[in-house]
């Protein structure tokens, strides 16, 4: 479905993105190994993972990265295009589990946060800075990020 | 001195690797991250953006056209600092500037190069890579920079 198109003129510095809940579980980790070409054990048996002194299977940092690109390209709209992107991974997420072939247990909801930090023009681009991040179920960012935004202009007759 | 045996990798690049950007790796990659924009997997709606058709999320470049083989630069960097101790291997993040949409047929030719070694020395001992890899497209323009970070911890 499309999402309205938003416009540099309508954002000031301040504005918070809409936030965007994610759940990571065993079935999306499987999922994303196999669209990402990431296969490493480490993210999907639990034997191995525990080899790994990160306490069992974890979500892949690019997995997080993805959400976070969603993140800000679904917020930002057809006309608009990210020119840049970053994000850390500093802290360990673990998925769910399953409960049935398709639902997960109950348990840890994801949610990606971002405001505008900075609002300006650059050789004619219309842009802005967001600070963003993915906050796991205890309200702790563990991947900051930060983005920057060139938004269609009202002013361009877009 | 393991860190010195490890900086001679900073500026060794990977030979090209050449991806394709298919229509359906797409669709399964906005599947698998729970993505539903359309510009990623409806035809008809991408059609009538400025796009003109399916392009990629920022961040997908393709699969590579043959598995990218045991090489001098990255790969080398990685399995020598397995072997150094350092085998608790963690990504530790990533970055972009990108300049032009990724779509549908495009083939991109990406060379991963070794831009820094660190050691980092707190509660443990942590090995710091990172590399950069600019992506290309059949045209010979530079539509991506990526910059990614990996950790290498003693287990």
């Amino acid at each position: 479905m499309a999402k309205e198109q938003k416009h540099w003129e309508d954002i000031e510095v301040g504005y918070e993105l809409p936030i965007l809940e994610k759940i990571a579980h065993s079935l999306m980790l499987v999922k994303w190994a196999g669209a990402s070409g990431d296969f490493n054990p480490h993210h999907y048996e639990t034997e191995f993972a525990m080899t790994q002194g990160t306490g069992g299977v974890i979500v892949h940092g690019l997995l997080k990265h993805a959400w976070l690109i969603q993140f800000v390209t679904g917020w930002m709209g057809d006309d608009g295009f990210m020119k840049k992107f970053s994000c850390q991974y500093r802290g360990l997420d673990l998925p769910r589990k399953m409960q049935s072939m398709n639902e997960p247990v109950d348990g840890e909801t994801w949610k990606c946060k971002g405001k505008v930090i900075k609002k300006y023009v650059e050789e004619g681009e219309h842009l802005v800075d967001l600070e963003i991040g993915l906050e796991n179920g205890k309200g702790q960012v563990t991947t900051p990020g930060t983005a920057t935004v060139m938004l269609p202009s009202r002013k361009k007759g877009k | 001195m393991v860190l010195d045996e490890l900086k001679q990798y900073i500026g060794k690049v990977d030979p090209p690797h050449l991806r394709e950007v298919e229509k359906g790796a797409i669709r399964r990659y906005a599947d698998a991250v729970g993505d539903d924009n359309p510009l990623y997997n409806d035809e008809e709606y991408a059609k009538k953006t400025k796009y003109g058709g399916i392009i990629a999320p920022p961040g997908f470049f393709g699969w590579a056209k043959r598995p990218i083989s045991s090489s001098e630069g990255l790969i080398g960097v990685i399995e020598a600092m397995i072997e150094s101790g350092y085998a608790g291997i963690l990504d530790g993040g990533m970055a972009y500037d990108f300049y032009l949409p990724v779509r549908v047929g495009d083939t991109l030719v990406g060379s991963p190069k070794v831009s820094d070694i660190a050691l980092k020395e707190g509660k443990t001992k942590m090995m710091i890579i990172r590399f950069e890899t600019s992506y290309f497209n059949q045209n010979g323009d530079l539509v991506a920079k990526s910059y990614q970070t990996l950790i290498g911890r003693q287990l």
